[in-house]
């Protein structure tokens, strides 16, 4: 298809309409999940066998083959959906692939051993699956269904019409709309969109900037990069419109370090809105100038904090600056900015379309809309789900998730990165939104849900996080850098079996100071998952520091692995122990010498009879 | 060090390309040699220790030469619930290299990442752009095999 600028709002439809006009919908449609998920998990040489079967059955013309986003049941992949019917495929390898082109596509039957299925029932279609059955999917839904890749497979799905119906009202009456939605940011805080937009459009100083920031730092979640490497155009068009309401001629879109397939979409989308008119000058002919560049990060999680952001795309070290600059009037060089997370920005085409009161029925009293979860950890259905905020954990976590792996037991579920807290079971039937994951102790964050089961310490995990924030601290106030080592070094102490009378009441001092002092959010936030875990698993520190012993049985100074009369002599285990500690007669009981273990627990994951053991 | 003047043709002079000049170097030498920092204090008139600054606050960045194949295992949250520390050991003790340092020949380097973002795999190891999902400390041998 050539591309043609589009001059006006009749000719963006004309040319939607021309798009689908030359679209078969009874073509057959091979979607190819193609986010990283999947394509760790083998699904570049399903691409390939997919496109050479066809090539070899003849069947290039009757068939389309479309390297989607990410689908999100990122546990089942590579994820294979053949449209019209809308037929799942789970775990498809390449050597299945003729047989699918063969039987599905061809003969338009079904190959039942590719299907997924629980306790017994096999699913043919995506959304008779429990786990997309009990989402919501508004923002996330196109990312299964387009190229990425493609700007006219956005289109043809109602893509920029959003755009041109903000581009007919009045700024005042974009932003108005924005405001009326209750839309709360993305990214952690849960600031108000539209206040942080009025702020922006209100500041004194020219030229104006819009940024998505798409520096997902949080461990655990991978929200946005699914967004923004399936989907970049919802982000773009929603930036657009922003850029609009608020005044503005230049957007940024930063994307961190670690994804690269995003900074390649993102690249690939700009161009193309760019040949279509939907961005540059004039756009659509409203009089709106606008274009975006593309900045990528360097790899520094306290580079995601909007202060620190703005430094790093001025070519300068990422760190924070004072709160009382507010970015709405000094940002980017000193020129007021709006700086939103990707899924903040990939609301807003929605809300211009469906209106704020259509916004304002999905959520809960204070936070509306939904909200796309990282549901990762000890979770059998690990993925991204999107689901309405206000839905409770238990129906995150076992309607969707399916429940714990191995049917363990639940133990708690972190949320909000290393700046939230842990949740423990008794408020498994809390809602989940702003207000009531702060009230918790925890907080939003950019969508990580962590699953713990009872195998997962919670000392450690308070230390594990620690050690992330070493890191990642900046270190330019003392209250954050040194609380941070400080609190590290006493969690260590007790993980390693040496805590001390006292520890939990200094690590409780330490993070008041650190609350109250400490320059930026990385800092006052830094302490909450050890108040949460001392909070609602004391107990837990205590056995560390009066008993000397890991409950959940991971702290490597604190176990030990013992072989159980269970143990058959096949040896397997004495094979893969590195140390060669274990020793014993074929067919006999082996048993592991304790001064040789480094309680690499290999033993214990290889042995087949459960024999091996942790005390 | 003409290919350094090539890359920074591609950007204009703005002291805001730094951090994309120096990815672009980065990927062209797997490091930062002290050449190339130097000439880019020069041309685009930062000062070198300003550009010291910027290529060790970020990790993308290393002034060191990385071995052939680069090894991240990734110890993000969800990574780290199933058990990645366990996993880093084990490329650990099968490289016979620390974290952060390269083996003797050059083949392998190893770092530890904080959250590559496919957590629904983890625990997760990377080397140089292959991704391994679900790797358990037992699995680590047969991922090395390939690259041997």
């Amino acid at each position: 298809m050539i591309t043609i600028k589009v001059k006006n709002y009749q000719e963006l439809e004309g040319l939607r309409t021309e798009i689908i006009s030359n679209r078969d919908p009874k073509k057959p449609c091979v979607t190819i999940c193609s986010g990283t998920g999947c394509l760790a998990s083998g699904g570049e040489p399903v691409i390939k066998a997919f496109q050479e079967e066809i090539k070899k059955q003849n069947l290039e013309e009757k068939v389309d083959l479309k390297k989607t986003g990410c689908h999100g049941f990122c546990e089942r992949g590579p994820l294979v959906v053949i449209y019209p019917e809308e037929i799942c495929y789970v775990q498809v390898q390449p050597e299945d692939i003729p047989e699918i082109v063969s039987e599905t596509i061809v003969n338009g039957k079904i190959v039942d051993r590719l299907l997924y299925k629980l306790d017994g029932e096999e699913f043919v279609h995506d959304y008779d699956i429990p786990f997309y059955k009990n989402q919501k999917r508004i923002i996330f839904e196109k990312n299964r269904k387009i190229d990425s890749k493609s700007i006219e497979d956005y289109i043809a799905l109602g893509g920029y019409s959003a755009l041109a119906k903000a581009l007919q009202m009045t700024p005042e009456e974009v932003l108005e709309e924005v405001k009326k939605s209750n839309l709360r940011g993305r990214g952690g805080g849960g600031f108000p969109t539209g206040m942080k937009w009025e702020s922006t459009r209100n500041a004194h100083g020219h030229p104006k900037y819009v940024i998505v920031n798409c520096d997902e730092g949080d461990p655990g979640t991978y929200a946005n990069r699914s967004l923004m490497e399936g989907n970049p155009h919802s982000v773009l068009e929603g930036l657009i419109i922003g850029a609009y309401a608020i005044g503005s001629n230049q957007g940024y879109v930063y994307v961190r370090e670690e994804y690269p397939l995003a900074v390649e979409n993102v690249n690939i989308a700009i161009k193309k809105a760019r040949e279509y008119g939907l961005l540059g000058e004039n756009i659509l002919g409203s009089g709106l100038d606008f274009d975006v560049k593309v900045f990528r990060g360097a790899g520094a999680f306290v580079s995601g904090e909007s202060s620190a952001l703005v430094r790093s795309l001025e070519g300068k070290v990422g760190e924070p600056i004072p709160k009382y600059i507010h970015m709405a009037e000094k940002g980017l060089y000193d020129k007021p900015t709006n700086l939103n997370n990707v899924e903040s920005w990939a609301n807003i085409p929605f809300i211009i379309n469906n209106g704020s009161d259509w916004f304002n029925s999905i959520g809960s009293q204070n936070s509306k809309g939904t909200k796309v979860f990282s549901l990762v950890g000890k979770v059998k259905n690990t993925g991204l789900v999107e689901v309405p905020l206000g839905i409770t954990l238990r129906e995150i976590i076992y309607n969707i998730g399916g429940g714990i792996k191995e049917d363990k037991k639940f133990k708690a579920v972190q949320t909000g990165g290393p700046s939230g807290g842990v949740i423990p079971e008794k408020y498994i039937d809390r809602p989940v939104d702003f207000d009531e994951l702060t009230k918790l102790g925890s907080m939003m964050g950019s969508g990580g849900m962590i699953v713990m089961d009872e195998d997962t310490c919670m000392v450690n995990i308070a230390k594990y996080f620690l050690n992330f924030l070493k890191d990642e601290s900046c270190g330019k106030c003392v209250p954050c850098r040194e609380g941070i080592r400080q609190m590290l070094k006493i969690l260590t102490r007790i993980c390693e079996g040496k805590g001390e009378e006292g520890d939990i009441e200094t690590l409780e001092n330490l993070s008041i100071v650190m609350q109250k002092v400490s320059l930026c959010a990385l800092g006052t936030s830094a302490p909450n998952p050890v108040l949460t875990t001392i909070k609602y698993f004391r107990e837990e520190y205590e056995s560390h520091i009066k008993d000397k012993k890991c409950p959940a049985k991971e702290c490597k100074d604190l176990i030990r692995y013992k072989i159980t009369d269970e143990c058959t002599g096949c040896g397997v285990c004495a094979l893969k122990c590195p140390q060669e500690a274990i020793s014993g007669e074929k067919k006999k009981l082996h048993v592991i010498d304790e001064s040789k273990c480094i309680r690499c627990g290999i033993c214990l994951d290889s042995c087949k009879f459960n024999a091996v053991v942790k005390e | 060090m003409e290919d350094i003047e090539n890359i920074i043709q591609n950007y204009s002079k703005d002291p805001s390309q730094l951090i994309s000049i120096l990815h672009d170097t980065q990927a062209k030498y797997h490091y930062l040699p002290k050449e190339a920092l130097e000439t880019i204090s020069d041309k685009l008139k930062i000062p070198l220790p300003d550009i010291y600054q910027v290529a060790t606050f970020y990790k993308a960045f290393s002034l060191e030469p990385r071995g052939k194949y680069h090894v991240k295992v990734c110890l993000g949250t969800a990574c780290h619930v199933r058990d990645s520390q366990r996993v880093l050991e084990s490329v650990e003790r099968h490289l016979g290299i620390k974290c952060n340092k390269k083996t003797k020949d050059g083949t392998f380097s190893l770092e530890s990442v904080n959250c590559l973002g496919c957590c629904a795999l983890g625990p997760v190891v990377v080397v140089n752009e292959d991704y391994h999902g679900n790797i358990n400390p037992g699995k680590v041998e047969k991922i090395f095999k390939q690259y041997r």
